[in-house]
C-alpha cells in the first residue's frame, strides 16, 4: 500500500520586497515578487524524508492561489514532490483562514491521503492555525509544530516544542502533521531535480470541481472583515553616537532618562 | 452586561501574565468569565478574580494534558453553549491559538489572531493588528459569529480590578475525536530564572554580532541587571549559540516589550517582523549602515565587547 502524502504549500508576497494591501484591503499579490513560503519548504522536506523511510510512497503538492502560485508547485516538484494539484478560481480572492481551511480540505480528501503535511504559518498571514483547522475539517489527528517527525507502521510520531515543556506525540494515519523551520533544513532543487519538475502533472481544480459554491469562499464568504490597513508611520530618527569610550556610559544615561534604570 | 469567555494559560494554577491582560480587555467588551483547564484550574481564581473575572469555570480531567488541543476545544465549546458569550478571547500562544482555530470552525464564527489591541465597537469588538513585519496596522472584525480573538502578550496592562470570581464546575463531554492525539512523554523546559521573552517588558538580544555561544554570557549579564529576558536572532541560533526558544523574528517569538536591547544585530526584515513594535528601541552594532539602526530611539556604533560591558557596568552602578 503506497503512503499517500499530500503538502499543502503557499504562495506568498517576498517578506524582502516591499509588501502592502490591494484597495479593497487585500494581500496586494500583484505589484511584489512571489515565492514558495519559506516555512513550507521545511514541509516539503519532512514530506521527502518520510517518503524515503516508507516502502513505496507518493507526494502530492497542493495550493491554492492564483495563477503565479504555479510557481511554488513547479519548486516542490524541482525538491523532488511526484506531482502537483492547483487550485485556482477567481471567487477564491481574498479568502480568509476559515475559507482556505474548507478549499483545501475539500481538495485533500478528493485527492486522496494518508498523511497531511503542512507547514508551521505562512510568512504573510503569519496566523498558523490552518494546520489545526485541516485536521478539525478531516476529522483526523491533529500532530502539529514538530521540530522531529517520522511515520512507521501507521503511526506518526514526534516532538513538539512548547513554551513550557518538550511533548512527545503520537496518533495513527491517517493525520495532518505541521512542522517547524527546526525540523531540519530544506533541500535545493538540483538541476535534475529542476529539470525533471517541468514533467511532473499539475492538475488545475476550480470550485466546481471540488463541489463548492463561490459564496463559500471570498471576500464575500469571509469571516472576518478588514476595515482599515494604515501604514505604519516610519520611526522618528533616533539619536546615534559612535562609541568613543564612552558609549556604554551613555546608553546607559539615555536608559536612566527614560526610567528603565 | 454581556460576558466575555477568557481562555486561562496557566502551570499547575499559576495564571501567566497574558491572561491578566486579556481581562483587562475583556473588561472593555464586558463582564468576563474565565475557562481554566486541566491540573491546578481551580487555583486560578484568585489571581483572576483579582484580575475582574466574575466567574472561573473550571475542570481538571486528566484528558487535557494526556491529549493534544482537542479535548481543551470540546471544554471551550461546552463554556460558549453554557455561556452564549459576546466574544472568546484567547492568549497568542502557539498552542491556543490552534484550539481557538478549531473552536471558531466548530461554532461558525470568524477568528482574528494576535491582535495588539482590542475595543468595543457598534458592530462588535474590533481588533488591531501589526502585519507586514509591522509595517502595516489593520482593524479588523469578526462578522459571522460569535467573534473569536486571540491577542499577543503585552497587548495592555494588568490591572486590579476586584470581581466575585466564583468557581463553578464546567460539565465537558469528549468528542470521539478527543483522544486523537497522545502525549507520551512531556519533559518541562528549565527554567532560566529570568522572564518569559514574549511577556518581559525589557528583553536584550544578540545576534552574530555575538560571534560565539560562549560570548552571550555578557548579554544574560545585561538582561540580569535590567531584569530582562535574553533573546537572539535567528543567524545566532542556527549557529547554534542560543536555544531557538529564545529566537525572535519571522519564525520565532514576536516582542513587544517596553525596551529592546539589540546587541550585534544587523535588523534584517526577518528580524524586525519579531521586535519591531517595542516601544523604546536600542541598539549596539559595530556596522554605522546597519538597518537596524533605522528603528533605534537610541543607537551605539561601537564593539559590543568595549560598550555592553560598561552599559552593565553603568547600570549596576547606577542602581547601586
Amino acid at each position: 500500500m503506497s503512503l499517500r502524502i499530500v503538502v499543502t504549500v503557499k504562495y506568498v508576497p517576498d517578506a524582502t520586497g516591499d509588501r502592502h494591501f490591494a484597495e479593497d484591503l487585500t494581500v496586494d499579490r500583484d505589484d511584489v515578487d512571489g515565492l514558495l513560503s519559506e516555512l513550507d519548504e521545511y514541509a516539503v522536506e519532512q514530506a521527502l524524508q518520510i517518503a524515503d523511510e516508507a516502502d513505496d510512497a507518493e507526494i502530492t503538492v497542493l495550493t491554492v492561489g492564483p495563477e503565479d502560485a504555479k510557481d511554488a508547485l513547479r519548486k516542490a516538484l524541482s525538491m523532488g514532490a511526484d506531482k502537483a494539484i492547483h487550485v485556482e478560481d477567481d471567487d477564491l480572492h481574498g479568502t480568509d483562514a476559515i475559507g482556505t481551511s474548507l478549499v483545501l480540505a475539500k481538495a485533500i480528501e478528493k485527492a486522496g491521503y494518508d498523511l497531511v503535511v503542512s507547514g508551521m504559518a505562512s510568512t504573510d498571514g503569519t496566523m498558523g492555525i490552518v494546520p489545526a483547522l485541516l485536521a478539525e475539517r478531516l476529522g483526523v489527528p491533529q500532530v502539529t509544530l514538530l521540530s522531529e517527525v517520522s511515520v512507521e507502521d501507521g503511526v506518526v510520531k514526534g516532538r513538539r516544542d512548547g513554551d513550557s515543556a518538550s511533548e512527545q506525540l503520537e496518533a495513527s494515519l491517517p493525520a495532518v502533521v505541521s512542522v517547524t523551520d527546526q525540523s531540519g533544513e530544506a533541500r535545493y532543487p538540483s538541476f535534475k531535480g529542476i529539470m525533471a519538475a517541468k514533467k511532473k502533472p499539475v492538475e488545475s481544480w476550480d470550485l466546481s470541481d471540488l463541489g463548492l459554491e463561490a459564496d463559500e469562499v471570498g471576500l464575500e464568504g469571509s469571516w472576518t472583515k478588514v476595515d482599515s490597513a494604515t501604514e505604519r508611520p516610519a520611526r522618528t530618527a533616533g539619536t546615534i553616537v559612535k562609541d568613543e569610550g564612552e558609549g556604554g556610559k551613555q546608553l546607559a544615561a539615555f536608559l536612566a532618562e527614560r526610567k528603565f534604570v | 452586561m454581556a460576558e466575555v469567555l477568557v481562555y486561562v494559560d496557566h502551570v499547575d494554577g499559576a495564571v501567566r501574565k497574558p491572561t491578566l491582560e486579556l481581562l483587562t480587555l475583556a473588561r472593555r467588551i464586558g463582564d468576563p468569565v474565565a475557562v481554566a483547564l486541566g491540573n491546578g484550574a481551580a487555583d486560578t481564581a484568585a489571581a483572576l478574580a483579582e484580575h475582574g473575572a466574575v466567574k472561573v469555570l473550571t475542570d481538571d480531567a486528566a484528558e487535557y494534558a494526556d491529549y493534544l488541543v482537542v479535548p481543551k476545544v470540546d471544554a471551550l465549546q461546552a463554556a460558549v453553549e453554557a455561556v452564549s458569550p459576546a466574544a472568546v478571547l484567547v492568549p497568542s500562544s502557539a498552542e491556543a491559538k490552534e484550539i481557538a482555530a478549531r473552536l471558531a470552525l466548530r461554532i461558525g464564527s470568524g477568528i482574528i489572531t494576535d491582535a495588539v489591541d482590542l475595543e468595543a465597537g457598534d458592530e462588535g469588538p474590533v481588533a488591531t493588528q501589526s502585519v507586514f513585519a509591522a509595517s502595516y496596522t489593520t482593524r479588523t472584525r469578526v462578522s459571522k459569529g460569535t467573534p473569536v480573538i486571540t491577542v499577543k502578550p503585552n497587548s495592555a496592562a494588568v490591572e486590579a480590578a476586584p470581581a466575585a470570581g466564583s468557581v463553578e464546575a464546567l460539565s465537558v463531554t469528549f468528542s470521539d475525536k478527543a483522544t486523537g492525539t497522545k502525549v507520551t512523554g512531556r519533559t518541562e523546559r528549565e527554567s532560566t530564572g529570568r522572564p518569559e521573552l514574549t511577556e518581559a517588558a525589557i528583553v536584550v538580544s544578540g545576534g552574530r554580532g555575538v560571534n560565539g555561544a560562549e560570548n552571550f554570557g555578557l548579554i544574560e549579564a545585561l538582561a540580569d541587571s535590567l531584569g530582562a529576558a535574553v533573546g537572539a536572532s535567528r543567524a545566532a541560533v542556527d549557529a547554534g549559540w542560543y536555544p531557538h526558544t529564545s529566537q525572535v523574528g519571522q519564525t520565532g517569538k514576536s516582542v513587544s516589550p517596553q525596551l529592546y536591547i539589540a546587541s550585534g544585530i544587523s535588523g534584517a526584515i526577518q528580524h524586525r517582523a519579531g521586535m519591531q513594535t517595542s516601544k523604546t528601541i536600542v541598539a549596539v552594532n559595530k556596522d554605522a549602515e546597519a538597518p537596524i539602526f533605522d528603528l533605534v530611539d537610541y543607537g551605539v556604533v561601537g564593539d559590543l565587547f568595549e560598550v555592553v560591558p560598561q552599559l552593565t557596568e553603568e547600570i549596576r552602578t547606577r542602581k547601586g
